[in-house]
């Protein structure tokens, strides 16, 4: 589905802050995989959804998805095979603009002159209704007005309206409330099982990355150090994956937020 | 002074008004929509004007319309071309295009700085001709100007509710969330740019027209007089739809119109329009930001004044 081969980025090359961000990543996700993704602040994690989505282009290697080559795509055009979602929750939709506005502009439907149907409003209404936040009768409201969990579910829900092939998850609940998080998971949950997505999610919840998914990665220095799945995957703890990431990159993972959610 | 000089005063304030409204409706969509400050209106203004006068001098005042609006789009592409593809400011490559246009405007009018039409046919002579008779007679300016802004301001917002009109405004608003709908930024913001300048160059062209000529200056400070007009819209109407925005924004370049013609009659020299269209704007623009700051430096004061009291 989704093959990096040998992917290498280097952030300001030749400078006093020059940063490996990835060197020589390997990596394929097959198809339908949901995959979590952990490892200390400053590994790589967020560097690869950038390397995959396409916000820089990779110094070195291939990004190989659905059978193309999109090593060289330009990040809006791969936007149409890839949704993803962000730690903060503003990002993903316009404030100014209403809900209805916004989610015609993710439905990826329609010509460049055509307005927003009554067919089209039926449909967010529908979809928005699986939120079950109320949003299905605020269509007309600018997106400003919703709370950071509402926006997050309702970009949850833009980056899914169109089922996408790959959906990367960049730690989209960590901004929001224990409660509010929780819902958008499940959220997540349900429409990536019922439009069966290939999915990546970062997260530095120990816990939640070995309870979701099929399949967990562990990164370190621009890495892939532990990449468990299947029978391995079901018998593992908190503590195995502790003890696996001191013998693969060789010192303790001492990273409060990850120690204590 | 009469009724019958306030009333005359009035329309012509209200057709300036107008004509202009079309530039504030061009820097709605720049400025509003599209957050880009495109400083190249004053240039592209004459431009319109220019354009404009050489097709109505050579016989054809419909065809000057659509030559000096295509001119407009020209001079937009170029701007947007300069910021999206080749790295240039979005500052910088309006005040390089502006520069340019002189030039150009300048080569475009045969060398000449100055060129008249008061002998030839204008929309408005023609408009003047359609009325002779009627009891719109006297109003034949207002007429064209009227029509050629309703006209702007329906498609204006048909359009903005568009898939590429809401492409361009979420350009303005949230430019990684157009991409993430894989929407390239650089062809919305050409395309707004391009529509913006459109819009301008009518404006101008509409101006000249009515004016029966056209001098290299008529675009000189246009930028600022529709920024404030602009930002005085957005008082006025400044919540509710595009549609109401986008009058509020031609009622705000009437105002200032009617407002500037007051001052002219309590004596204000002529020369004082840009001045006050300037203060205005820092006006607009400021008030908000130190209303916002207003808690803060309350409070320092009031730090300073009980170190004084002690």
């Amino acid at each position: 589905m989704l093959k990096l081969n040998n992917v290498s980025k280097t952030f300001n090359p030749g400078t006093v802050n020059e940063k490996t961000a990835l060197s020589g990543l390997t990596l394929d996700v097959h198809d339908g995989d949901f995959i979590t993704i952990i490892g200390a602040n400053g590994a790589g994690k967020s560097t690869l959804f950038n390397a995959i989505a396409g916000s820089f282009y990779t110094d070195s290697g291939s990004i190989e998805l659905a059978g193309r080559d999109i090593t060289f795509m330009p990040e809006h055009k791969r936007a149409r095979m890839i949704g993803r979602l962000f730690q903060d929750p503003m990002r993903g939709s316009a404030p100014g603009m209403s809900i209805e506005e916004n989610l015609a502009m993710a439905a990826k439907s329609g010509g460049w002159f055509s307005h927003i149907s009554k067919s089209d409003r039926a449909m967010f209404r529908e979809k928005l209704a699986l939120l079950d936040m109320g949003l299905e009768d605020r269509l007309t409201q600018p997106v400003g007005l919703l709370s950071g969990g509402q926006r997050q579910a309702l970009t949850l829900l833009m980056a899914t309206v169109v089922p996408p092939k790959l959906l990367l998850l960049d730690e989209h609940t960590a901004a929001l409330d224990p409660g509010t998080a929780e819902k958008v998971l499940e959220l997540t949950k349900s429409i990536v099982a019922k439009d069966n997505i290939t999915c990546m999610m970062i997260t530095h919840n120990m816990q939640s990355a070995l309870d979701l998914g099929n399949r967990t990665l562990m990164m370190d220095k621009g890495n892939i150090i532990m990449d468990v799945s299947g029978a391995e995957r079901d018998g593992m703890t908190v503590q195995d994956f502790l003890d696996r990431f001191k013998a693969g990159s060789g010192k303790a993972l001492d990273n409060d937020r990850m120690l204590l959610s | 002074m009469d009724i019958a000089t306030i009333l005359s005063l009035g329309q012509t304030a209200l057709e300036l008004g107008l004509i202009c409204s079309l530039t504030v409706l061009a820097l709605y969509l720049s400025y509003s929509m599209l957050n880009v400050c495109d400083l190249s209106t004053d240039g592209c203004f004459t431009l319109g004007a220019a354009v404009g006068a050489i097709v109505v001098i050579s016989g054809h005042p419909y065809l000057a319309i659509p030559a000096a609006m295509a001119a407009g789009i020209c001079s937009g592409f170029v701007t947007a071309i300069l910021q999206t593809k080749l790295g240039v400011d979005s500052l910088l490559a309006g005040i390089i295009v502006n520069t340019g246009l002189y030039s150009i405007n300048i080569a475009i009018m045969g060398g000449s700085s100055l060129l008249n039409m008061n002998k030839v046919d204008t929309v408005f002579s023609l408009m003047k001709d359609l009325l002779k008779g009627t009891v719109f007679a006297k109003q034949y300016k207002l007429a064209v100007a009227l029509i050629a802004v309703i006209v702007i301001l329906v498609l204006l917002t048909l359009f903005l509710k568009t898939r590429l009109g809401l492409a361009i405004r979420a350009t303005g608003n949230n430019p990684d969330m157009v991409r993430s709908s894989s929407i390239n930024t650089a062809f919305t913001t050409i395309i707004g740019l391009c529509i913006a300048g459109s819009f301008t160059a009518l404006s101008g062209c509409l101006l000249a027209q009515s004016q029966k000529a056209v001098d290299i200056n008529i675009g000189t400070g246009m930028v600022t007089i529709a920024l404030a007009s602009l930002l005085i819209g957005g008082v006025i109407m400044g919540k509710g739809g595009i549609f109401t925005r986008a009058v509020g924004v031609v009622l705000g370049s009437i105002l200032f119109r009617l407002v500037y013609t007051i001052a002219l009659r309590f004596d204000m020299p002529a020369f004082m329009l840009k001045l006050i269209s300037s203060i205005i704007v820092v006006l607009a623009i400021s008030i908000p930001y130190l209303k916002k700051q207003m808690p803060m430096i309350k409070r320092r004061m009031g730090i300073k004044t009980q170190k004084g009291g002690v």
